[in-house]
């Protein structure tokens, strides 16, 4: 799993590479850009994410040290839950994106320097790929929930909860970064 | 063996994540994105090390994969700089 | 040497005809995770793949046979040269070894029973199968082949109208397959060896599949997300590409060469260590520097990933990234050179006798150093601005990945080939084929190199007439090398169905895999070897057993 997990990381790692030039490039664009973002949105959404990490490690904790499935099984649907709500957030800040025209080939968005243009489509890039692999984990997450509750998943076969639980980690891990990269441009 | 300690990481997590917000907020110039860099660092370092277990990993190869990724990643980002800062 | 348990009464185990009483025939080869059918379900198809590619370049040397030839339009012969380019690289040449003889062997090498991940490894091919088809589909589908050649090049292949997000798309699902088997093949290494098995016990092509899947695991997904910025600019027009929009197309170019430059040591890696294994064994001697070459593996494929812009000096990238690049990319000759000086040097004293894999092993050293030396003049600055886009570099590249790769697959598939089906082929047709090979492929890919330095430029399909002599020659000898082909395949496939039952150790070698019966059995090894000494030690019982018994 580490290995995939490696490879993921490469993948966001192109996109950061792209980021990493077109930021050299134009940074007073990429600040004024950032402007048009919600710092609080972004922030609840860290915070979010940070909380479902740690429900996801609570619940291989209880599986592997406690044994107590039911809890695992909680810990299991309340970090569904807050991917979810990420999910909610994101969703916002996306439609108050459109509705200022603000995305890939709008009119609005095409009266703005190169450095927004740009800006923008690695926005929307990064963050939806980062958003698919939040409903990956979900939907994985939910086979895991489904296994602890029907037994496939115990403490002495927990190898595939821990697998989940460290791409889980992986999505938060890319989102703290994409956070300040996107929202605390100084 | 409780769950005590991922709770105190998770706080350490959302003490850094106030400070990453509040140094942005300030007017710092160039300095700031190194500084929001190594904020998310440190707290990708705590989710790695806590979270994702690789303070008790064994296996001293897996400890190394994320490190040599990011290696990586920084070695062709540094390589394309040569291109796009010098043209 | 064949087990008692074969003689015993049982159905001498063949990996592909017994079923176990599971699924039988073709449906059992589907569904099967042993390492060994998903290896023979990887050769049907990439050799498969290969005769597609091969008739396509063909028929644009028939092209090339004069200037004012009408036998293709440009758009067709634009079509030929990038499908041809897709197919051979992403089908045949990138997951050729690997995946049809890391699965079928890395297993045996290393004394284990199977990959570590025999069901992903079984995803794989059918992810392999998937993007093949998808990129052969585009073929047909929809508004026509892709003609922007296999490099995909912004901004021609966000403008151009024909096929490209379902090639592209297709290119993407090989990249996963790619992926998974590297990271099937490093946790294989790992894991699965017996033991007594050290790093530096095992043989030297399994170092060889060792760096060249670190590779598959850290370059590929870029070419991926490469891949689906592509799709992303022509579907919703981001604009990271489009200059327009202040995008950098040159940008591109540093992306898709971050993969594809790895790309080629992930080709001759594997290949390279097939040839280690190749010259102890046939100069019944010890290879010369066992650790210098395994090493250099992991130094090719680090220091290989470092030199990517060598293939943009005058794309208008800038001076000072150039000289970085070109200096690099003379760092990573020396590894090379230092393999080639070690396997020769393994001759010295040696007791050398030329089979058919050997002579294979010996034509890929003599391609190799050509395609090695030609890249010198590439990755020097000057020089470059002078061949860049010609034909130069085409002959570069197949002296290189034919003469390297290709020979290297070629020489595995007739030293292996007794081992994996239990039947021998005829050594003096082999030789004969070799020879016909060579010949026809060193008049083609040579005269290349001449056409390209007096200005040829590639890609095109038309030309001037002053090179048409030289194109004649260069199109008479692509036809002599098919042959060859076609001789060495149809020796091979002769012997799969009529060939005389080989022994169990023909060539005399000390690697694991010639201490099992020819055909394996099922589970390989039938108790877990236990691990005494390297690969290439020579004993004097070996020694007697190879030779004839």
């Amino acid at each position: 799993m580490w290995l995939f997990l490696l490879s993921e990381i490469l993948i966001f790692g192109g996109l950061f590479l792209v980021y990493a030039m077109y930021r050299a490039k134009h940074p007073a664009d990429f600040h004024a850009a950032s402007l048009e973002l919600s710092r609080f949105d972004g922030t609840l959404n860290t915070a979010i994410l940070l909380t479902s990490s740690l429900t996801a490690v609570l619940a291989i904790f209880s599986l592997q040290e406690l044994n107590k499935p039911r809890r695992t099984a909680w810990f299991l649907a309340a970090t569904i839950g807050f991917g979810f709500a990420f999910l909610v957030v994101k969703a916002f800040e996306w439609g108050a994106k459109f509705q200022h025209g603000l995305y890939p080939r709008a009119a609005e968005l095409g009266t703005r320097p190169h450095g927004e243009i740009l800006y923008f489509g690695l926005y929307f890039t990064m963050t939806g790929l980062h958003a698919l692999h939040v409903i990956i984990g979900m939907v994985v997450l939910s086979v895991m929930l489904a296994w602890v509750l029907g037994k496939k998943a115990t403490q002495q076969k927990s190898a595939a909860l821990e697998n989940a639980g460290l791409y889980w980690h992986l999505v938060d891990i890319i989102w703290i970064f994409l956070f300040p990269l996107f929202y605390l441009i100084s | 063996m409780s769950y005590a300690r991922y709770v105190y990481v998770w706080i350490a997590l959302l003490v850094l994540t106030a400070i990453t917000v509040t140094t942005a907020g300030l007017n710092i110039g160039r300095v700031g994105i190194i500084i929001v860099l190594a904020i998310a660092a440190g707290k990708s370092t705590l989710v790695l090390l806590w979270f994702m277990h690789l303070r008790t990993e064994k296996r001293l190869l897996l400890k190394l994969l994320v490190p040599i990724s990011i290696a990586t990643l920084a070695i062709f980002i540094g390589l394309t700089y040569t291109d796009i800062l010098t043209r | 040497m064949a087990s008692h348990a074969e003689s015993a009464g049982h159905h001498t185990a063949f990996p592909w005809f017994t079923d176990h009483g599971k699924r039988p025939g073709l449906r059992g080869f589907l569904t099967s995770t042993n390492h060994k059918r998903i290896g023979m379900l990887y050769m049907v198809a990439v050799l498969s793949f290969f005769t597609i590619a091969v008739i396509l370049g063909v028929l644009m040397r028939i092209q090339m046979l004069s200037p004012d030839s009408t036998f293709l339009t440009g758009q067709a012969y634009n079509a030929m040269f990038t499908v041809h380019g897709i197919v051979m690289i992403f089908l045949v040449v990138i997951p050729g070894i690997p995946t049809i003889f890391g699965n079928f062997f890395l297993p045996i090498l290393i004394g284990g029973e199977d990959m570590s991940f025999p069901r992903l490894n079984l995803f794989s091919w059918y992810l392999y199968m998937a993007g093949a088809f998808v990129v052969l589909a585009s073929l047909a589908l929809g508004t026509g082949p892709v003609d922007t050649g296999w490099t995909f090049y912004v901004p021609y292949s966000l403008n151009t109208t024909v096929n490209v997000p379902l090639a592209v798309f297709g290119v993407f699902l090989l990249g996963m397959s790619s992926i998974l088997t590297g990271i099937n093949i490093v946790t294989t290494t790992h894991q699965m060896r017996a033991p007594g098995m050290t790093f530096f016990r095992m043989p030297l092509s399994v170092w060889g599949l060792y760096s060249t899947a670190w590779i598959q695991v850290l370059a590929t997904p870029v070419i991926g997300i490469t891949l689906v910025l592509i799709m992303l600019e022509r579907l919703f027009g981001i604009g990271v590409f489009d200059a327009a929009k202040g995008g950098d197309p040159i940008l591109y170019q540093h992306l898709f060469w971050i993969y594809s430059h790895p790309a080629v040591y992930i080709m001759i890696l594997p290949a390279m260590g097939i040839i280690s294994d190749l010259f102890p064994v046939f100069s019944r001697k010890n290879i010369f520097g066992y650790k210098t070459i395994a090493f250099s593996s992991l130094a090719i494929a680090s220091v290989g990933s470092l030199v990517w812009g060598h293939h943009m000096y005058v794309s208008g990238q800038s001076d000072t990234a150039s000289i970085v690049f070109s200096l690099l990319t003379f760092l990573v000759a020396v590894p090379s050179a230092i393999k080639v000086f070690n396997w020769v040097a393994t001759m010295y004293k040696g007791s050398v006798k030329i089979d058919p894999p050997f002579l294979y092993a010996l034509g890929f050293i003599a391609l190799f150093a050509i395609g090695g030396l030609t890249g010198l003049v590439l990755g020097a600055l000057s020089t470059d601005v002078h061949t860049h886009d010609t034909y130069f570099v085409v002959g570069h590249f197949h002296y290189i990945i034919f003469g390297g790769m290709g020979f290297g697959l070629f020489a595995a598939l007739h030293y292996w080939f007794p081992k994996m089906f239990g039947k021998t082929y005829d050594y003096k047709f082999a030789t004969v084929s070799f020879i016909v090979l060579f010949v026809g492929f060193n008049l083609f890919y040579m005269t290349m190199l001449i056409l390209g330095w007096a200005g040829m430029p590639r890609r095109y399909y038309s030309y001037l007439p002053k090179y048409t002599d030289l194109q004649v020659i260069a199109t008479v000898g692509s036809w002599i090398m098919v042959g060859g082909l076609g001789m060495m395949f149809g020796n091979l496939l002769y012997a799969f169905f009529r060939g005389k039952k080989a022994e169990a150790n023909p060539w005399g070698g000390a690697t694991l895999e010639w201490q099992i019966s020819s055909p394996p059995s099922f589970e390989n090894f039938e108790k877990v070897p236990e691990i005494t000494h390297g690969p290439y030690v020579f004993t004097k019982e070996a020694n007697a057993e190879g030779k004839g018994k």
